[in-house]
C-alpha cells in the first residue's frame, strides 16, 4: 500500500480518477453527436465540417481537452495559492462585460476578443468555488464565527450581483448551489436556510395556484393547530413559532407584489406556464411545448440517429444549446434520456464521494462546489425541457453547444480531478 | 464528538439523497412523457408543420366624403421551403424541368431564385415568385402537389379606382434590407418579402393600415398535402385587419386640380382653415398610382425616375420656391405687430424710379397699407421690412432681424410641420448667422432688402404658402396642415394635428390684412380683379417670383369666402410668368369648384385646362 502511494506521488499527473474521466468523455461525445443531429444539414454532411456548429463544437472540445490536460500538469497547490487572484481576475472581466459587453437574448453577458465570443459568467462559478475553498481552507477561518460566515457569503453574493446586473438570471440562480457546500461544512443555519428555501418555494407556488386568501386560511388553521399543540405540550419555543408564522403571513402577502412587480414579464409568464395557470403554446410556452413534443415523440427507443422529425424541422428553438436534451429525447428515446440522467447522477455521486475522501478542506469544499454547480445546471436544464422547471436559459454541462461553457466546465472538473489525484500528497 | 460525526453523516446522506431523488423524479417523468403518453408521438409522427402567414387586408383609404381612394386586390405569392424541396429522395427526384415549364422560367432563373431562398433560410418559407397573375395561379395550383416544398400564399395589393393623388397616397413595396435591419432593432414585425408603406400616407400610417399578421399552422404529409390544422388550431392566430383611413382630401377637388395642372409644372395645396385638413394636394406632373403596383412596379418606377420632368417628386412639400409678392402678407403682418407701421402709414413710391427696389405697378405716389397690398407695391413692403428690423425697440438691426425671423417661424415658415406627410422640406428663412458669414458681419437693411418682397434667400414650399393663407383666413391661428381626417374605428388622430398654433400676431392686424387681400379681387386696381366672382367673395395675393430657372414663377395664395373661409389655397406654376396669368385663375377656379361644386366660368376653365407651358428640359 505504502509503495503504491510512493509510486503515484512521483508521477506528474498523479492518480487520476478514471470513473469521473470516463463519465465526462461519455457526456462530451453524446453532446457532440446530438449537436450534429440537431444542426444536421444535407449540404454539410460531415461531422467534421468546421463551418457548422458540430464542427465548431469539435474545435471547442479539442480546446477544452487541451486546457484540461494543462490543468492536470500544473502543481495542485497552485489553485489553492492563487484562488483569490483567479477570483479577482474573473470578477474584473464580469465587470468589463457590464461596461463593454454584447447583449444576446436579453442578457448582456458576452465579451468579444476578435473572432472569439466569450461568456465570463461561465467561469465565474469556478472562480467563486476556488475562492470559497481557498478561504475556508485558511487555518484561522471557521464557519462557526459570524465574521467568517459573512465573508464566505460575500464571496458568493458579489458575483451574483454582477451576473444579475447583466440580466443573466439563469447564471445567478446557479450560485444558489453553494448552499450545499455550506450545509456540508456545517455552517449554522445552512440547513434551516435550505428548509426555508423549500418552504418559500412551496408557499410561492401555493399562493399562485390557490390564491392569497386560501393560503391565508390554510396558514391560519395551521397556526391554530400548532398553538393547540404548544398549549398541550409546551415543548417548543413560543416566540420562534409565532415569528415563523408572522414571517409566513408576510411572505404570502408579498408574493403578489413580488410576482407582478419584481419579476420581468417573460419570467412571470414562464412560471405561469409551468404551473399550468396559463396556456400559451404560441408565445412564451412555445419552447417548452415543442420541447415536450420532441421528447415525448421519441418513445421507448427513439426514432434513431438523425431521424428526428421535430428536430429536423427546427421546431424547438435553441435546440443545439439550451434545448439539446430534446434531440436526445427524440432520437434516442427513453433509453437515451434515462441513460443521460443516470450518467449525471453517477457523476454527481462520484464527485461527492471523491470530495469526502479529500484530506484538505480546500479540495473538499471545491469538490462539493463542483458537484453543486453541475447539479444545478443538470436539474434546471433537463427540468425545463420536460416541463418540471420554468424556462431558465442555462446550458447542460458538457452537452450543450457553446465554447465558454465547454471550456469552463472542463477546467472546473479538471481542477478537482487534479486535487483528487494529488490528495495523498496532502499531509 | 459522536453526535457531530452522526450529523456529518446525515448531512452527507441528505446531499446524496437530493441528487439521486432529482434523478429519479426526472426518470419517472421521462418515462411517463415518452413511454406512457402516446399523444406526443401522434403530434409529431411523420408530419411536418407548415407555418403559413395569414396576411390581414390592409386598411382602405377614403376621401373626406367617403369616396373610395385605395382598396385591395388579391394576388398570389409562390412560396418555397428549400429543405422540403431539395429532398434527397432518389426514387422521387424533384422534377426541375417540369417545374420550370410550369412557371415559364429557365433553369438559371430557377437556381437563382432557389439560392436566394436558401440564403434566407432552409427551413422557413421564402417567396419564390411574387404576385403570380390570377390566370397563371389557377393552373399552377392544380399540379403544385407534385412539387414538395412549394405552396401558394394569398396576399393583397393596392388598387386605385380614381388614379388620382399619387403623391399623397404613396405606395407600398417589398421591404428593403435597410428597413428590415431597422425593424429588427425595434418591433421585429417584418420578414423578408413583406410589404411596407414606402411613401405618402402608406408610409406615415403604415402601422395603422397594415393591421397584424396572423399565423396558421398546418400539418403537411410527405406528399406535400395539407392534412389539416395542427393541434386543433391551438397555435393559429387570426390576422387583425388594418384600420381604414379617411383623408381630409376632397377627391373631386383633387381630380379637378390635377386636370387644371396638366401641361404645367407646379403645385396646388388647398387647406380647410378651420381644421388644417388638406383638401387638395396636387403636384404636377403626376402619374397614375396604379403603375406602381404589381409585377411591373420596378419597370414603371424606373421609367418615372428617369423622366426629366421628375413626376415622382412631390412638389407640394419638396419643391421650395421664392414666394415673391405673396410674401408681402408675412412682411406686412410682422411690421404691424412690431408696431413699425400702422394701416395708415404711407411710404413714398416713385414707380420704376424707386430705390433701392423699383415698383412694377402703377399707382398713386404715396400708398397707404390697403393701397399697397392691392397694387403689390414693392417699395412699400421693402420700407415696412426695413422699418421692422431697424425698429429702435430692438436696439440694433441684427436683433431686429432675429425678431423678424422668429416671427416667420411662428407663422410656420423655415421648418417642417411634422404631421403625417413624409419627406417634407423646411424651406429657408436665412438666419442672422448666415448673413454675418455671407457679408462678413457688414450688412444692413439695404443688403438684405429682397427679403422684404419675398425674393433672395427666402424659399417656401407650397404647403407653407397655403398655410399662410389659412392663418390669415382664420385671423390669427392655424392647425398644422395634415392629410388625415380620421380612422375608420374612431381612434383619435395624433395630437400634433389638433393643436392650435398661435403665431403671436394680434387679430386686428389680420383683419386689416384680410380686408387688404379682399381688394386684390374687388379693388379697381386689384391684381386679381379679373377673377372676382359676385357670389363668392375671395381674398388673395399674387406673386411673380424671379428665379434662376427662366421665366417668373407664377404664385398665388387665396381663401374664400371672405366672412367664413372654407378653403385656403396656394398655387405655384413654375415659369408661368405673372401671378395673375396662371396661378390666380387656377386658384380661383379651385375655390369655385370646392364651394359651388362646378365652375360657371367655362371659358376660363377650358383655357386653364388646355393651357400648356413649354419647359426647357421638355422633349
Amino acid at each position: 500500500m505504502i509503495d503504491e502511494n510512493e509510486y503515484y506521488r512521483n508521477k506528474i499527473i498523479g492518480r487520476i480518477d478514471w470513473v469521473t474521466l470516463l463519465i465526462y468523455m461519455a457526456l462530451v461525445l453524446i453532446g457532440w453527436f446530438s449537436i450534429f443531429s440537431a444542426k444536421y444539414d444535407e449540404l454539410h454532411p460531415s461531422i467534421f465540417d468546421f463551418s457548422k456548429e458540430y464542427g465548431k463544437q469539435l474545435v471547442w472540445i479539442g480546446v477544452a481537452l487541451f486546457f484540461g490536460f494543462i490543468v492536470l500538469l500544473i502543481d495542485a497547490k497552485f489553485f489553492n495559492a492563487f484562488s483569490l487572484w483567479i477570483y479577482i481576475v474573473v470578477l474584473a472581466t464580469l465587470f468589463l462585460v457590464l461596461v463593454y459587453g454584447k447583449a444576446t437574448k436579453g442578457a448582456t453577458s458576452w465579451i468579444e476578443f476578435g473572432p472569439v465570443k466569450f461568456q465570463p459568467s461561465e467561469f465565474a462559478k469556478m472562480a467563486t468555488a476556488l475562492a470559497l475553498a481557498g478561504y475556508l481552507d485558511r487555518i484561522d477561518v471557521s464557519l462557526s464565527k459570524p465574521k467568517d460566515r459573512l465573508i464566505s457569503c460575500a464571496f458568493i453574493l458579489i458575483p451574483i450581483a454582477l451576473v444579475l446586473l447583466q440580466n443573466d438570471t439563469g447564471s445567478a440562480i446557479v450560485f444558489v448551489s453553494f448552499i450545499f457546500v455550506f450545509y456540508r461544512e456545517g455552517m449554522p443555519g445552512a440547513g434551516a436556510l435550505m428548509l426555508i428555501g423549500v418552504a418559500a418555494i412551496l408557499l410561492f407556488v401555493l399562493t399562485l395556484l390557490l390564491g392569497q386568501k386560501t393560503v391565508f386560511i390554510i396558514l391560519a388553521v395551521l397556526f391554530v393547530l400548532t398553538l393547540a399543540f404548544w398549549l398541550l405540550t409546551k415543548k417548543r419555543n413560543f416566540i420562534t413559532m409565532v415569528a415563523v408564522f408572522v414571517f409566513m403571513f408576510g411572505f404570502v402577502f408579498s408574493v403578489d407584489y413580488a410576482f407582478n412587480k419584481v419579476l420581468q414579464e417573460h419570467q412571470r409568464s414562464r412560471i405561469e406556464i409551468l404551473l399550468g395557470l396559463k396556456d400559451d403554446p404560441k408565445g412564451d410556452g412555445y419552447n417548452v411545448y415543442q420541447s415536450k413534443i420532441a421528447i415525448g415523440s421519441g418513445g421507448l427507443t427513439g426514432k434513431g440517429f438523425l431521424q428526428g422529425t421535430q428536430t429536423k424541422y427546427d421546431f424547438v428553438p435553441e435546440q443545439h444549446t439550451d434545448f439539446i436534451f430534446c434531440t436526445i429525447g427524440e432520437e434516442a428515446g427513453f433509453v437515451g434520456t434515462s441513460a443521460v440522467v443516470l450518467l449525471y447522477v453517477a457523476l454527481l455521486v462520484r464527485l461527492v464521494y471523491l470530495a469526502e475522501r479529500q484530506r484538505s478542506t480546500f479540495s473538499r469544499v471545491y469538490g462539493y462546489s463542483v458537484a453543486g454547480i453541475i447539479f444545478m445546471h443538470f436539474a434546471i436544464n433537463i427540468g425545463m425541457t420536460i416541463g418540471l422547471m420554468p424556462v431558465i436559459g442555462i446550458p447542460l454541462p458538457f452537452l450543450s453547444y457553446g465554447g465558454s461553457s465547454m471550456l469552463a466546465f472542463t477546467i472546473m472538473l479538471a481542477i478537482f480531478v487534479k486535487q483528487d489525484a494529488n490528495r495523498l500528497n496532502v499531509l | 464528538m459522536k453526535s457531530k460525526n452522526n450529523n456529518l453523516k446525515t448531512r452527507r446522506l441528505l446531499i446524496y439523497g437530493i441528487f439521486i431523488a432529482v434523478g429519479l423524479i426526472y426518470i419517472v417523468k421521462l418515462f411517463s412523457l415518452q413511454v406512457m403518453d402516446k399523444r406526443y408521438k401522434q403530434l409529431a409522427d411523420n408530419n411536418a408543420l407548415r407555418f403559413v402567414t395569414q396576411y390581414p387586408p390592409r386598411g382602405k383609404v377614403y376621401d373626406r366624403n367617403g369616396k373610395l381612394l385605395v382598396f385591395n386586390e388579391a394576388v398570389y405569392d409562390l412560396m418555397v421551403i428549400p429543405r422540403q424541396a431539395i429532398s434527397k429522395d432518389t426514387l422521387n427526384p424533384f422534377d426541375t424541368l417540369g417545374f420550370c415549364q410550369l412557371l415559364d422560367i429557365d433553369k438559371e432563373s430557377f437556381i437563382e431564385r432557389m439560392n436566394k431562398a436558401k440564403k434566407e433560410s432552409y427551413l422557413k418559407p421564402s417567396p419564390f415568385m411574387t404576385q403570380v397573375p390570377k390566370e397563371d395561379y389557377a393552373h399552377i395550383a392544380e399540379v403544385l402537389y407534385r412539387f414538395p416544398g412549394f405552396y401558394f400564399q394569398t396576399r393583397t395589393v393596392r388598387h386605385y379606382p380614381n388614379a388620382i393623388a399619387a403623391h399623397t397616397l404613396g405606395d407600398i413595396g417589398e421591404i428593403s434590407q435597410a428597413e428590415l435591419d431597422l425593424d429588427k432593432e425595434g418591433e421585429g414585425y417584418y420578414r423578408q418579402g413583406d410589404y411596407i408603406g414606402k411613401s405618402g400616407i402608406e408610409k406615415s400610417y403604415e402601422k395603422e393600415l397594415r393591421g397584424k399578421k396572423g399565423m396558421k399552422v398546418v400539418m403537411v404529409d410527405v406528399h406535400n398535402r395539407e392534412m389539416g390544422s395542427f393541434d386543433n388550431g391551438s397555435l393559429d392566430s387570426d390576422p387583425i385587419p388594418g384600420k381604414d383611413l379617411y383623408l381630409g382630401m376632397d377627391a373631386d377637388l383633387q381630380a379637378y386640380g390635377e386636370q387644371l395642372m396638366v401641361g404645367k409644372i407646379g403645385s396646388i395645396v388647398a387647406i380647410e382653415p378651420k381644421t388644417g385638413q388638406i383638401l387638395a394636394f396636387v403636384s404636377s406632373p403626376t402619374y397614375d398610382p396604379n403603375l406602381l403596383v404589381g409585377r411591373e412596379r420596378g419597370k414603371h418606377y424606373q421609367e418615372l425616375q428617369q423622366d426629366p420632368m421628375k413626376p415622382l417628386i412631390n412638389r407640394a412639400i419638396s419643391g421650395t420656391y421664392p414666394p415673391g409678392s405673396t410674401f408681402k402678407t408675412v412682411v406686412g403682418l410682422i411690421a404691424m405687430q412690431s408696431g413699425s407701421i400702422t394701416p395708415a402709414t404711407c411710404f413714398h413710391c416713385s414707380g420704376q424710379g424707386s430705390l433701392p427696389i423699383k415698383c412694377t405697378h402703377s399707382h398713386g405716389s404715396s400708398p397707404d397699407f390697403a393701397n399697397a397690398i392691392m397694387n403689390s407695391c414693392n417699395p412699400y413692403f421693402y420700407e415696412s421690412f426695413k422699418a421692422t428690423i431697424n425698429n429702435r425697440k430692438f436696439g440694433d438691426i441684427k436683433k431686429g432681424y432675429e425678431y423678424w425671423k422668429d416671427m416667420t417661424y411662428k407663422l410656420g415658415l423655415g421648418h417642417t410641420f411634422n404631421t403625417d406627410i413624409p419627406y417634407e422640406r423646411p424651406g429657408n428663412i436665412p438666419t442672422r448667422e448666415y448673413f454675418d458669414k455671407m457679408y462678413n458681419g457688414q450688412w444692413n437693411s439695404v443688403t438684405i432688402r429682397s427679403l422684404g418682397i419675398g425674393q433672395g434667400e427666402v424659399l417656401l414650399t407650397p404647403l407653407q404658402l397655403a398655410n399662410i393663407a389659412a392663418t390669415i383666413a382664420n385671423e390669427g391661428f392655424y392647425y398644422p396642415p395634415h392629410l388625415i381626417k380620421g380612422f375608420g374605428d374612431d381612434t383619435p388622430i395624433p395630437e400634433v394635428m389638433t393643436t392650435k398654433m398661435d403665431p403671436g400676431i394680434e387679430r386686428r392686424h389680420f383683419q386689416v390684412m384680410k380686408a387688404g387681400l379682399r381688394t386684390v379681387f374687388s379693388g379697381p386696381a386689384g391684381t386679381a380683379r379679373r377673377y372676382e366672382m359676385k357670389d363668392i367673395p375671395q381674398c388673395g395675393k399674387t406673386g411673380t417670383a424671379q428665379n434662376p430657372h427662366g421665366n417668373y414663377h407664377s404664385n398665388f395664395i387665396a381663401f374664400a369666402p371672405y366672412d367664413n373661409p372654407q378653403i385656403a389655397i396656394a398655387v405655384i406654376i413654375e415659369n408661368g410668368g405673372y401671378g395673375a396669368t396662371w396661378a390666380a385663375p387656377i386658384a380661383s377656379l379651385m375655390i369655385e369648384k370646392y364651394i359651388r361644386g362646378y365652375s360657371e366660368r367655362e371659358d376660363l376653365e377650358k383655357r386653364m385646362m388646355e393651357g400648356r407651358i413649354t419647359y426647357k428640359n421638355e422633349r
